[in-house]
């Protein structure tokens, strides 16, 4: 889970961070208003979304009247903004958190993640902030530091020394940064994150270290232990398909295809998104309906996939395991008659009581197109799509 | 041989009183493990399927001479369940939970490392289906009746797709010695290494085929590991050709975020690597059989 920015210093701040002087505000008149009880003489409006690459986006600000502040934010408030992380369809901007302007010295990277290679957490600064991690690795990857954690004894003084120095921060600010790493640190784990990212850090003309931006991502499956972080968590940022699949216990990602993919099992429904890809199709999303595909289950799951506009056929592809094939079977024909599907529909059944499933949508006396194997069913699905594009109708053909 | 797990291996379940733990026990007793018993904080005393409920994992193997163990505890408590399992001097766990945050999983890690590597238990999953070493044992929730005994040794970190994988080799008539699933999780007890290692020092296991997916960078540590030390034929499937970058497709593991954890790149490491690469799951089968042949 993603929060906003403001909301990951608050959460820093509360482990000794230094953040900059900042107040969220749901409206240009609020922000202009928030900017006055801060004080001073320049102010940073920052668009809340959850992606990085606000600032090429126009969506980062610096302001030094109430007049600036107005114009800016009005250009903010309710609009999409697209950034490299966003994908075409943006984020909507709801809010805009205000900050007093900081008088920068240098920019730091820094960076805390779960290293899948170690099995541990991973430092990962540079120099050389400002930039994206992505490019700070193609443009100056010597300039990266990294440093692992060992988790019985937690983020050790030197190896925060170590990381000080070897970014270059003269003596006198080396224990701010000791303590800027280690409140990271604690808050990545007694708060179940898997990303901490500071970018940037930075020194002031006058000597402080300070975070200006922060974005943290949460640990989904250790929620239940943080009620406090589940609580941050703003929907109007995520897919709404995506949203309400998570609420009924779905796995759901939307894509750009057509065919949309109804499968039990992470694993086969990624790998039946590629046979639909080589037999030439694009598939409209991926989705596993996990282990009991119960009838209620199955009709969840094509109200979904029908949700998205964009599809026009539709392949069921299930390996009974622990299932069986003739109580799937009989969920697809349920779904298909209470959710009145209109686009092709291609069933692909294996493993336990395969017959009886077969058996079962072949007297449904529904339009099912059945395939036997994967290939034979992504072709099928594909196939099924082309026809109905040629004929310009949208009613399936049974086989 | 097979890894892992053989006909004679003693089995406990910890959890065994859930509903899909019960389910699941049914199954493994019925398809001929020797499950000798179960475990569940406060439930000791009790039969389930016929076999006795511990206390704790330590009574457990005291009692029943326990080597192996499969864990149903539910996600806040597995990391717990799988410490406890390592310090009882279970030998091999697998565990079924899907859902243990990623921070546990480092603590579990970290904890295994304080017994020597003789006395260490091997872990895999969580979030996976389970071992199966055909017409001997199963310790998972996979069909047994899709795997015929053979030679083709199975590595995975999907469930269904591994049982397509399996289902695949059996219309071919072609059998597998053991079939092992590493899990889904981004933080896992072994690593596609680990257990190609033991397949190489396997008799009864003469190819191996790798199933594999987007994120993390355990297919290329595997690609290295195959060029520098196996000897057996390998093949190879690598799902999520289609998934977009930085989204996870429902594995919590199955995210690409970094340089080479993409599954074209994952195919070009491994192939590079001398690897058979499967471009189609629906040709995992034919890839093997074909393999086989050669071999």
């Amino acid at each position: 889970m993603d929060i906003h920015e403001y909301q990951a210093k608050e959460v820093l701040a509360n482990f000794g961070v230094a953040v900059p002087d900042g107040a969220l505000a749901y409206s240009p008149e609020q922000a202009t208003y928030r900017a006055r009880e801060l004080g001073g003489e320049r102010w940073v409006v920052k668009a809340q979304i959850h992606a990085g690459g606000r600032g090429k986006a126009g969506g980062v600000k610096v302001c030094a009247s109430d007049a600036e502040i107005q114009e800016a934010t009005e250009g903010m408030f309710g609009q999409k903004m697209v950034t490299h992380q966003t994908g075409p369809e943006g984020k909507g901007i709801y809010r805009v958190y205000v900050e007093a302007a900081v008088p920068i010295d240098r920019e730091i990277y820094l960076g805390f993640v779960l290293d899948r290679s170690s099995q541990r957490v991973m430092i990962v600064a540079s120099a050389e902030g400002g930039m994206e991690i992505e490019e700070i690795s193609e443009n100056k990857p010597e300039s990266i530091v990294r440093a692992i954690v060992e988790p019985a004894v937690g983020l050790r003084e030197f190896q925060c020394r170590q990381i000080a120095f070897k970014l270059g921060i003269e003596a006198a600010l080396v224990q701010q940064m000791v303590r800027t790493l280690q409140g990271c640190y604690r808050a990545f784990t007694e708060l179940d994150a898997t990303m901490v990212e500071i970018n940037p850090l930075v020194v002031t003309t006058d000597s402080r270290v300070i975070a200006l931006d922060a974005k943290m991502t949460f640990d989904d499956n250790a929620l239940f232990r943080h009620p406090h972080v589940a609580e941050l968590r703003d929907k109007s940022q995520e897919d709404p398909r995506e949203s309400r699949a998570a609420d009924r216990g779905l796995s759901y990602v939307g894509l750009d295809g057509n065919i949309g993919c109804i499968v039990n099992g992470a694993g086969l429904a990624m790998a039946t998104m590629d046979t639909i890809k080589l037999a030439g199709g694009e598939p409209a999303n991926f989705l596993d309906i996990g282990g009991g595909a119960t009838p209620e289950r199955v009709a969840k799951a094509f109200r979904l996939v029908l949700s998205d506009k964009n599809v026009q056929a539709i392949l069921v592809n299930i390996f009974a395991g622990i299932n069986r094939c003739d109580w799937v079977a009989e969920g697809v024909v349920q779904a298909m008659k209470e959710v009145g599907v209109e686009v092709p529909v291609v069933v692909r059944l294996a493993g336990t009581n395969v017959e009886a499933g077969q058996k079962i949508l072949a007297q449904s006396g529904l339009p099912i197109i059945r395939a036997a194997t994967l290939n034979e069913a992504a072709e099928r699905a594909v196939g099924a799509w082309r026809n109905d594009l040629a004929q310009g109708t949208k009613l399936g053909v049974a086989s | 041989m097979s890894i892992l797990l053989d006909r004679d291996t003693k089995v406990i379940v910890q959890g065994i009183t859930g509903k899909m733990a019960r389910f699941h026990t049914q199954d493994m007793l019925k398809y001929g493990t020797k499950v000798v018993g179960g475990v569940v904080p406060g439930k000791g005393g009790e039969t389930v399927e016929g076999v006795p409920v511990f206390d704790t994992v330590e009574e457990a193997v005291t009692k029943t001479g326990a080597e192996a163990s499969l864990v149903f505890v539910p996600p806040p408590f597995a990391a717990d369940g799988i410490m406890e399992a390592a310090d009882a001097g279970i030998q091999y766990c697998v565990c079924i939970t899907d859902g243990i945050p990623a921070q546990d999983m480092i603590r579990v890690k970290r904890y295994m490392y304080r017994y020597p590597k003789d006395r260490r238990m091997i872990l895999t999953g969580p979030n996976c289906a389970g071992t199966i070493s055909p017409g001997k044992a199963m310790l998972g929730i996979m069909p047994g009746h899709i795997y015929l005994q053979g030679n083709v040794g199975i590595v995975g970190r999907s469930g269904t797709l591994g049982y397509e994988a399996a289902a695949q080799l059996k219309e071919r008539g072609i059998g597998v010695s053991t079939s092992v699933g590493i899990g889904g999780d981004p933080i896992n007890g072994s690593s596609f290494r680990d257990i190609l290692e033991r397949f190489e020092q396997d008799d009864d296991t003469h190819v191996i085929a790798l199933i594999g997916e987007i994120g993390g960078p355990q297919e290329a540590e595997a690609a290295d590991y195959i060029r520098d030390h196996i000897t057996k034929p390998v093949v190879a499937y690598v799902a999520g050709l289609t998934a977009p970058k930085g989204r996870t497709m429902g594995h919590a593991g199955a995210i690409i975020s970094a340089f080479g954890e993409s599954a074209s790149e994952k195919v070009e490491i491994l192939s590079a690597a001398g690897v058979t690469v499967a471009e189609n799951p629906a040709v995992i089968g034919e890839t093997i059989a074909k393999v086989m042949e050669a071999a």
